[in-house]
């Protein structure tokens, strides 16, 4: 394990309009570590992965990323939205979303540079989009756009990405290729993912970061079913797959 | 027809209002494409119907005798970018109470606009022009002046396209970059706020949001990328001022107002024809293939 940590929380609450949505959270996470951040819709994972970005302040505690504040580190975090928070209208095409990602690296004035167009078309053809690259955005299926937004933050050139929810809407196929993607990114940058997807949790992600309110931090191995109970209420219920037995019991809801 | 292009040729009026039309289009393309795309017409309406108090205050202050020989306009880019700035705070800080803020905005500035016209002597002539627009009216200074806020807004939208379009598409992510998100969507209101001054000329007050979203949402319902639309709602407003003033020569119609019946008729046919067309997947797919 090395030694820089990407992600340190110390104590830290954050609420709404006086609605605590995060209280007292703290941990640690090491660098070139593939994390998910779990639990159910409202629970606070969006907020968590804003407070790492620096767009929200917490009320109490500190927030460190990659040694810096969290405002500071900015620059060297790539961050993949949610899809639906973007106007499905917009007419912009595939490239130009993804040449987004190099603001900051250039400023461009007139258009991006020769680097920046290089950069984005390497990270088009590693998501299979590249032949989509002059295609309308709006056009795209939900999973394709899922994978532009991913090469978007890709081209960012992050040390720690941060993608929200990348396997909603991402078709089978593209599931183990994406999972082989994040093996390797793990290799020089952190990657920390927001999913619903407690299989895809179980199989490729060695830390889990459970979130409803309060922060609990799990080995993926250890993702029981009364961890997953505690997590979202007593409403679920888990179906045991053997299929995944070799991560040990991965769960799935059912509700 | 015939009698306009005759015409044409003899008057200086009628040439200075044709070269109006053209200058407006080309700045309402561009920026009605942002204003489009960004969702924010009802912005644009707020700072059109401030620009009232700006056009009043400085008629008020020429014909009482205060500042003799000021161009209304003047006083009308001096209301738009005061407006675009107020308007562009408030809906950074007040999210949920905006439209309100911004409808008060739009009355208050129409109501100061009333009151100093009211107050001036021999006020009558000029309040409806203001409103309704008068593009006969335009004189040769007025043309120079609606040709240099042409050019700042079209440098402006050269430079900063990309920061531009960073913002209007995700600024939440162009903020992570590092970008000055809110500094450039205050810049982007206050070339919409000089976009209105000129369509002011063309249009009046009143009409100006349709000149600057029709063209605008036609173009987008064809174009792939910003860029192309708004070469295409240029060309599509540059029709429309000139047929406006064209059709409506002979029969002594307001001019403005036909620009905007001619539009608002093309807009509403697009949106026919496209409804139908999606109705019956057959007649798209043909459409489909034969465009390509």
């Amino acid at each position: 394990m090395s030694g820089r940590s990407a992600i340190v929380l110390e104590n830290v609450s954050f609420s709404y309009n006086r609605h605590p949505v995060i209280e007292d959270a703290s941990l640690a996470l090491h660098e070139h570590q593939v994390a998910a951040v779990v639990g159910p819709n409202g629970g606070g994972k969006t907020t968590l992965l804003k407070l790492v970005l620096g767009l929200l302040t917490p009320s109490r505690g500190s927030v460190r990323v990659l040694d810096r504040s969290a405002g500071e580190a900015r620059s060297l975090v790539g961050y993949m939205p949610q899809h639906a928070h973007l106007d499905p209208k917009f007419p912009i095409r595939v490239t130009d979303v993804v040449l987004m990602g190099r603001i900051g690296h250039s400023l461009p004035f007139w258009s991006y540079s020769r680097l920046d167009k290089a950069v984005a078309e390497r990270l088009l053809r590693d998501l299979h989009m590249w032949e989509y690259r002059n295609t309308h955005f709006s056009e795209l299926s939900g999973g394709q756009r899922q994978r532009v937004l991913i090469a978007r933050a890709l081209a960012t050139e992050p040390e720690l990405l941060l993608l929200d929810e990348p396997t909603a809407g991402l078709d089978f196929a593209f599931e183990a290729e994406f999972s082989e993607m994040l093996k390797r990114l793990s290799e020089h940058l952190t990657v920390v993912l927001v999913s619903h997807d407690l299989g895809f949790v179980a199989k490729y992600v060695n830390t889990v970061v459970c979130v409803n309110r309060k922060v609990v931090v799990h080995p993926t191995a250890d993702i029981t079913g009364s961890v997953v109970d505690e997590l979202y209420g007593e409403s679920m219920k888990l179906v045991r797959h053997d299929l995944f037995s070799s991560t040990g019991v991965a769960p799935c809801m059912n509700s | 027809m015939y009698e306009f292009l005759i015409d044409l040729q003899r008057h200086a009026f009628l040439q200075h209002a044709l070269a109006a039309g053209i200058l407006a289009s080309v700045a309402s393309g561009v920026v009605g494409t942002f204003v489009v795309v960004k969702r924010i017409s009802y912005l644009a309406g707020g700072i059109a119907h401030s620009v009232l108090a700006g056009l009043g205050a400085a008629v008020y202050l020429r014909e009482s005798g205060y500042w003799p020989g000021l161009d209304p306009l003047y006083g009308a880019v001096v209301a738009a970018l005061s407006a675009a700035v107020v308007i562009g705070i408030v809906s950074i800080r007040a999210k949920e109470r905006e439209d309100t803020i911004i409808g008060a905005l739009w009355a208050v500035g129409m109501a100061t606009g009333i009151l100093f016209i009211a107050q001036t002597p021999g006020y009558n002539t000029d309040l409806m022009s203001y409103l309704f627009g008068n593009i006969l009216m335009v004189s040769r200074q007025n043309l120079w002046l609606i040709f240099w806020l042409d050019a700042l807004v079209l440098a402006l939208t050269v430079l900063f396209y990309n920061q531009f379009l960073a913002v209007c598409f995700d600024s939440e992510f162009a903020q992570l970059r590092g970008l000055r998100v809110q500094a450039f969507y205050i810049l982007l209101l206050c070339i919409t706020a000089l976009t209105v001054v000129v369509l002011t000329t063309a249009v009046g007050i009143v009409l100006v949001i349709a000149l600057l979203t029709l063209p605008a949402a036609i173009a987008g319902a064809y174009c792939k990328t910003m860029r192309s639309m708004m070469i295409l709602s240029a060309l599509l407003c540059t029709v429309f001022t000139t047929s406006g003033l064209v059709l409506s020569y002979k029969p002594d119609f307001p001019a403005g107002a036909t620009t905007i019946l001619v539009a608002g008729i093309v807009y509403l046919g697009v949106m026919v024809v496209r409804s139908v067309r999606s109705r019956f997947p057959l007649t798209d797919h043909e459409s489909a293939t034969g465009g390509r």
